[in-house]
């Protein structure tokens, strides 16, 4: 069960939840097959709950979303892109622990 | 630093959860570091959580997708009170009892946690081709989990490097998105098993490319084609795919315990015929990181059980209290 304070994206929603004013944003892109996706998951619940207001957390399936993933270039998942006011700011590929995710995260927020 | 752990179960694989199962249900109360997230098989959950449909693993007649029954392995034991941490561990310290075990900064003065009996059960991973840019290029056409990343190749023409059976299923796997599959492999036979190479040579999208070795990888920011050489006359090419599969095999996990518990040449940790026991009487060896023969689920968790009941034992002659 994931956070409440984590935000589920679809093609529709993706760009006006990005491109909005305030927080950073980190779109987790992730597949229900994806084991690594699963490992990270509690992860970014545990970030989304301690950041609130400092950090959005977000994901978008890439299996009901691949319009989205295609555009930005998605080619492994989970890929976790950090977006500040509507533009990347931040491609992190792969799962890790939360410590080194933080540490990718930090200059930017 | 808490009072000694009557087991711990490094790993988190079918060998170390089966182990955190049966000690739990003896009420030895195990802690298990099950690792840390990664997208390499060195990961919690192991090697299964890079698979997709896992067709013999008994008990399931339709399969079961490996991250699934990983989730049910740790449920399953976190059901009689195993406790799983999602850490790594960083050192060990096995020369004196109770044994001694790091977590995070390996030269802490302190270790972390404690051990009465030990299960090490920290499995394998999948060897890299270690040439230039390898690094830069994974997630950029260059995967170490087909199952992934398979979905991002869509109508490509991609490859995939090796000959054994987890070579030939990537390939298959593959097949299902990519135009075409090309396995690259140095040899001109395959070390897969029969079934799995039927169904390779049936399928009309894999095709072969024999005798050849990747020598280096083109493309700027991502994969664009790959370099080779004929490993029998010498001759090198090119093949041009967006996407390169690494599947040459796997190396185990034993670097923390060098130096203190015997392994084979190979590096797969030495136990006694036919046992779990190690050369240092309390700890155990069960799953991938001591078989470099059979390599599956179920004989992982088979030998998961057979430390956790050695443990128990163990624990029973040689603990004071």
């Amino acid at each position: 069960m994931a956070s409440e304070n984590v935000t589920i994206l679809s093609d529709e929603t993706f760009a006006d939840t990005v491109g909005a004013d305030g927080e950073p944003v980190l779109v987790d892109f992730w597949a229900e097959w994806c084991g690594p996706c699963k490992m990270i998951a509690p992860i970014l619940d545990e970030i989304a709950d301690e950041q609130v207001g400092n950090l959005k957390i977000a994901k978008l399936n890439v299996d009901e979303a691949p319009n989205t993933a295609r555009q930005y270039e998605v080619m492994s998942i989970p890929t976790m892109l950090l977006f500040k006011d509507g533009e990347v700011v931040k491609k992190i590929v792969g799962a890790k622990p939360k410590d080194a995710l933080m540490g990718e995260l930090a200059e930017h927020l | 630093m808490s009072d000694a752990r009557n087991v711990v179960i490094i790993g988190s694989g079918p060998a170390g959860l089966t182990a955190a199962i049966y000690t739990s249900r003896a009420t030895l109360d195990p802690l298990v570091l099950e690792g840390e997230p990664s997208s390499t098989s060195d990961q919690p959950g192991g090697q299964l959580m890079l698979t997709t449909d896992v067709e013999n693993f008994p008990g399931f007649p339709d399969g079961i997708m490996g991250p699934e029954l990983m989730m049910n392995f740790k449920a399953q034991a976190q059901r009689f009170g195993a406790e799983v941490q999602t850490v790594k561990a960083s050192k060990v310290d096995l020369s004196e009892r109770p044994f001694k075990i790091w977590v995070g900064d390996p030269d802490a003065a302190e270790p972390t946690h404690l051990a009465k009996t030990v299960i090490v059960s920290t499995g394998a991973q999948s060897i890299m081709l270690e040439l230039p840019r390898e690094n830069e290029l994974i997630g950029h056409g260059l995967s170490t989990c087909a199952t992934c990343d398979g979905f991002f190749f869509r109508d490509h023409e991609i490859a995939v490097v090796g000959g054994g059976d987890s070579a030939l299923e990537e390939a298959s796997f593959l097949s299902r998105f990519a135009s075409k599959v090309t396995i690259i492999h140095r040899r001109d036979e395959l070390r897969a098993s029969k079934i799995m190479q039927e169904r390779a040579f049936a399928n009309p999208k894999i095709e072969f490319l024999w005798n050849t070795e990747v020598t280096g990888y083109l493309g700027d920011d991502k994969l664009a084609g790959v370099t080779t050489v004929s490993t029998t006359d010498g001759s090198t090419g090119q093949l041009d795919v967006t996407g390169l599969f690494i599947a040459i095999g796997h190396r185990p996990n034993t670097s923390l315990f060098e130096g203190q518990l015997d392994m084979k040449e190979n590096g797969y940790l030495l136990t006694q015929p036919g046992r779990t026991a190690t050369n240092i009487p309390g700890v155990f060896a069960s799953g991938d990181v001591q078989d470099d023969y059979y390599r599956q689920a179920i004989t992982a968790a088979g030998s998961g059980c057979a430390a956790a009941l050695e443990a128990e034992r163990w624990l029973e002659e040689n603990d004071e209290h």
